[in-house]
């Protein structure tokens, strides 16, 4: 399992990072390394000349500017901004980017908290799912990611719901 | 007039640029587009999906212009919808349907001067449980369509018993993820029951059936992107009337949904045998404007 770095920001990530992190009033959420229940990853990276999801989506490096112009999206976003007062931005970064990385059949592990225990207190609304989800895919397709590797990672992702929701 | 201030209210929902929040949440293209009917759906089916883009705290609307030429008649629909929370849709619909070659024969062989018979339909649907992309059962919804033929002369003089009639429907949807190709599929079932001679427009029950009957519907499309839907649709129709016998329908169908404002539906249409005219294929064009 190797080993990454945090990712270069660039200087408007970083004024994103300051307007986030000015949200800040309860601090970082309590991050513990538990490791997150199994998750259905698909880590064949067998003979087939296909590229696997991973490489689709860029790798880790892909991976990381597409969750990149998400949280800008996030900010901009009236919906749910207000969800992320508090979240240590970086750490998000490198969460999210390992989440998806595995759920795409790379080499990372998550190592933040449950969904279900992350979400316990949010109260996640429809709409708010919904509009996380408009804006992955919008990062997505600003990160030229074709409509087939969209819709293999969605799979993937819809599972969580309702461990997201709540329900 | 009434068709007039739709467009206006439809031209202008579609120059307003307002932000995508303010249209709704929903994913695109989850709203559907109008059916015939009025009801959420694709063309000639209804979805368990309801109108617009609302989601679970919002409201939302669509306005539609639908029309369908086939080879002896033409139809004409304009229709509105509501959507409270997607959770409850409300919608009006009026049809209007041009006799054209079939003037002819009503002179001839009952001696009436019809050109032409409209139906109101108002429609309410109720989603029971499920989201279309997130539930691993699909979206579950019920509804009915009320239905009152304006023009009833005609409908009676070929056998139907009622001018009015109410449709009861249970739909579900589902979406499959990276299904066919790598693309999304959107698979829908609908359970109609009803007493509609051509779906009311030639009234409803009959001299040779005059009981409900439950007829299914189906409709399969694939997202070759998040802008076009492209699939199939079949209805299945009871056969009420004596005077001729009616065909089921079904169609093949492209759905355009540049973004949330606007949605376009293009279609193949084949309505079977309509009123003694054999065999009526044509085409299918609907403009819907979400807000």
């Amino acid at each position: 399992m190797r080993q990454y770095t945090t990712p270069l920001f660039t200087p408007l990530f970083r004024r994103a990072l300051m307007l986030i992190a000015g949200f800040a009033l309860a601090g970082c959420q309590g991050m513990n390394t538990t490791p997150a229940p199994a998750i259905d990853t698909d880590t064949s990276t067998g003979t087939s000349a296909e590229p696997t999801l991973y490489q689709q989506l860029g790798g880790r490096a892909g991976l990381a500017q597409i969750v990149e112009d998400l949280l800008y999206l996030i900010v901009d976003d009236e919906r749910i901004n207000h969800q992320f007062k508090g979240v240590n931005v970086a750490q998000f970064h490198s969460h999210l980017t390992d989440q998806l990385c595995q759920l795409s059949g790379g080499p990372c592990t998550y190592s933040g908290r449950s969904m279900r225990k992350v979400h316990a207190d949010m109260a996640i609304t429809e709409t708010q799912f919904n509009a996380l989800a408009e804006n992955l895919i919008l990062a997505m397709e600003q990160n030229e990611v074709g409509t087939g590797a969209q819709n293999r990672l969605l799979k993937r992702l819809i599972p969580m719901h309702p461990d997201i929701r709540n329900l | 007039m009434t068709y007039r201030l739709l467009m206006l209210a439809m031209v202008v929902s579609l120059a307003c640029p307002s932000a995508s929040a303010a249209i709704g949440s929903r994913i695109w293209a989850t709203g559907g587009v109008s059916t015939i009917e009025g009801s959420a759906g694709g063309g000639l089916v209804p979805w368990a999906l309801l109108g617009s883009y609302a989601s679970d705290q919002e409201w939302g609307g669509t306005l539609a212009l639908s029309r369908a030429e086939t080879d002896d008649y033409s139809l004409s629909v304009t229709g509105a919808g509501l959507n409270w929370n997607n959770r409850v849709e409300l919608t009006l619909a009026r049809q209007s349907l041009d006799l054209d070659a079939l003037v002819f024969a009503l002179k001839d062989g009952f001696d009436l001067e019809q050109d032409e018979l409209n139906q109101d339909i108002i429609g309410a649907k109720v989603r029971l449980v499920g989201d279309v992309l997130y539930s691993p059962w699909g979206q579950w919804s019920a509804g009915i369509q009320y239905k009152r033929q304006r023009d009833f002369t005609v409908p009676e003089a070929i056998g139907a018993r009622d001018d009015s009639g109410t449709d009861v429907l249970l739909s579900a949807s589902k979406l499959f993820f990276a299904a066919v190709f790598n693309r999304n599929l959107l698979v829908n079932g609908t359970a109609r029951a009803t007493k509609a001679n051509q779906g009311g427009l030639l009234g409803f029950g009959g001299d040779r059936n005059n009981g409900y009957e439950v007829m299914a519907e189906a409709s399969v499309g694939v997202f070759v992107n998040r802008q076009w839907l492209v699939g199939a649709e079949y209805r299945q129709k009871p056969d009420n009337l004596n005077f001729a016998s009616e065909d089921d329908w079904w169609d093949l169908f492209v759905a355009w949904v540049p973004d949330r404002r606007m949605a376009v539906t293009v279609a193949l249409i084949n309505l079977g045998d309509i009123a003694t005219l054999d065999d009526q294929q044509g085409l299918y064009l609907s403009l819907q404007g979400s807000f």
